[in-house]
């Protein structure tokens, strides 16, 4: 429903600092959102640095959850400590990494690097996209994880006993068993992640306030709205935003279903 | 409930074979380097929360020194400092506003889920989708009208406004999840109950709920860390009075003098409660987390 009115808010020429003055405008918020320059750029942060992020919390989750597939001392004490950064509150998130961690001057990386001789680097002011994209990573790996964690624990104990005995090695049995069975749950996690990640605000507008290319579709709506106070124009993004989304959202609805439908079946 | 939640997971060190006394050795051996390396992993994993503790025991001097000390005089004076700078007030309204959400969305998934997963209507499947849709709105979306609207009615740093909204935003979630845990309470259960006469009142809140009583639990756990850590909406909707955690932190940082370590401390004590809320539910959340399509 409010959604509804966003689309409306869309056609109007509306100032917040001017609100006596509001008119229709018809597709002039829409054809501003394209001709000015902000909207491609913004566009592209959103889609590299989610897809990155994605990707790293696709492979560090793929490895935890193998290591955690194996019987060990505190091999739940290990999963619980893993699933730690998801619970964090992001804004607490993105303060630890770019104070404490990430700081040129005196961040934990800062020193990793001089044991190594090198000089420390300004990720916050020199790589503020990969800044974010350490945070997001860092707080979505865990979630990955849990799901590729319950794919692997759902494998069946006997068809794995089965290639063992007929002499697969243990990395045949991974490459052609064990993948092609985690698919499905990769799959479920790559969507549902992007989907939370393309909202992605908290460490933009703590890190880096949109800086060196890091505005991404809600910051720069949030910023139209709420500082440039152009609802008109802010709800022209605010409608494209939700498109891209839903095109997404679409994609992760009929996985989940097809999962659940199957499920429904046994 | 960390430990006793260990599910039987398949030995992956496969059962010795005759004669493979040096074969069985080497793969004890690697077994233990693996555990190694697993823990290694871990401990860089969640170094940033680790560090995050241990700086907030210290002194600004010692938090602001490079290379960074291990060993220094701990001290809860920060914590002390947060408090000055006012963060209880903002604990607290993150606490008014996560619980009191949390508990309204409950009380009114319970039921809806039920109705849904019990006494399924026509396309059930289509008013899930609709609950589930909602969910992939990016709040962004919806947050102009909203906004103009909470300005209009001068409902603008107000807790109660702010917990209606968490209300709406984890309803739908949390009705997804308890239709899931109620339709795993065996069917025959409930015609039993029906057989002695149990009426539909009965039936949910004395025969279906104390069985899916652990799923509830964990959703509603998910509701409250969801309410807990929100920024954006927090962020801007309230100001002074009804200001919640996230938000005061991300203020935090004046630029002026020194402050790792009492914002360590400020993080510490805003993350704890959802820490250990989390851990407690940790085996139903990634269920919770993807919309019950993984068990």
């Amino acid at each position: 429903m409010p959604f509804l009115i966003t689309i409306y808010y869309s056609f109007q020429d509306w100032n917040l600092a001017r609100p006596e003055e509001r008119s229709f405008a018809g597709f002039s918020n829409y054809v501003a959102v394209v001709t000015n320059g902000a909207f491609l750029p913004a566009l592209w942060a959103t889609v590299w640095m989610t897809g990155l992020s994605m990707i790293l919390s696709l492979v560090l989750g793929l490895l935890f959850a193998v290591l955690l597939d194996r019987k060990f001392r505190g091999q739940a004490l290990a999963r619980t400590l893993l699933i730690t950064p998801f619970l964090i509150m992001p804004a607490a998130t993105a303060l630890i990494w770019k104070y404490s961690i990430l700081d040129a001057d005196s961040g934990i990386i800062t020193l990793v690097l001089s044991w190594f001789g090198l000089p420390g680097v300004a990720w916050t002011t020199d790589f503020p996209g990969l800044t974010i994209v350490f945070t997001l990573t860092w707080q979505y790996t865990p979630f990955v994880m849990l799901i590729l964690l319950a794919g692997l624990q759902s494998q069946s104990g006997e068809v794995l006993e089965a290639a063992d005995v007929d002499g697969s090695s243990a990395l045949q049995t991974f490459r052609y068993m064990t993948l092609p069975h985690l698919r499905t749950y990769a799959e479920l996690a790559t969507l549902l992640g992007t989907v939370l990640m393309v909202q992605v605000f908290d460490p933009v507008n703590i890190i880096t306030k949109g800086a060196g290319n890091t505005k991404t579709l809600p910051y720069l709506l949030y910023e139209r709205a709420f500082i440039g106070q152009q609802i008109g124009e802010a709800a022209a993004y605010a409608v494209i935003t939700v498109i891209v989304t839903i095109a997404l959202a679409t994609l992760a609805l009929r996985n989940i279903f097809t999962v659940f439908t199957e499920e429904a079946k046994d | 409930m960390a430990t006793a939640t260990a599910t039987p997971t398949r030995s992956t060190t496969a059962p010795t074979r005759p004669g493979g006394s040096s074969k069985f050795t080497q793969r004890k051996v690697s077994g233990y380097l693996v555990t190694a390396l697993t823990w290694v992993l871990v401990f860089i994993f969640i170094f940033p929360v680790l560090w995050m503790i241990v700086t907030s025991f210290k002194s600004e001097a010692d938090a602001a020194a490079f290379p960074p000390s291990f060993f220094f005089d701990a001290t809860l004076d920060r914590y002390a400092e947060v408090f000055r700078r006012g963060m209880g007030l903002y604990l607290l309204n993150s606490l008014f506003v996560s619980v009191g959400s949390t508990i309204v969305v409950m009380a009114l998934a319970i039921p809806a889920a039920y109705a849904l997963s019990v006494r399924p209507i026509g396309k059930w499947q289509d008013a899930l989708f609709f609950f589930i849709s909602t969910k992939f709105m990016p709040v962004a979306a919806s947050i102009i009208p909203v906004f103009l609207l909470f300005r209009t009615l001068g409902l603008l740093d107000n807790l109660w406004a702010l917990g209606v909204l968490y209300i709406g935003i984890n309803l739908p979630l949390a009705v997804w999840m308890m239709r899931s845990f109620f339709s795993e309470v065996p069917r025959a259960v409930v015609e039993a109950a029906q057989i002695d006469g149990a009426g539909y009142n009965r039936e949910l809140w004395l025969v279906s709920l104390p069985i899916a009583a652990p799923g509830a639990a964990a959703a509603a756990l998910i509701c409250f860390i969801f309410a807990w850590n929100e920024y954006f909406l927090a962020n801007l909707l309230t100001a002074v009075v009804a200001r919640t955690t996230p938000p005061f932190l991300g203020s935090f940082v004046d630029g002026r003098g020194q402050f790792l370590a009492v914002l360590s401390a400020a993080c510490t004590l805003a993350v704890l409660p959802v820490i250990v809320a989390g851990w407690l539910a940790q085996k139903r959340l990634v269920r919770g987390l993807a919309m019950g399509a993984v068990k």
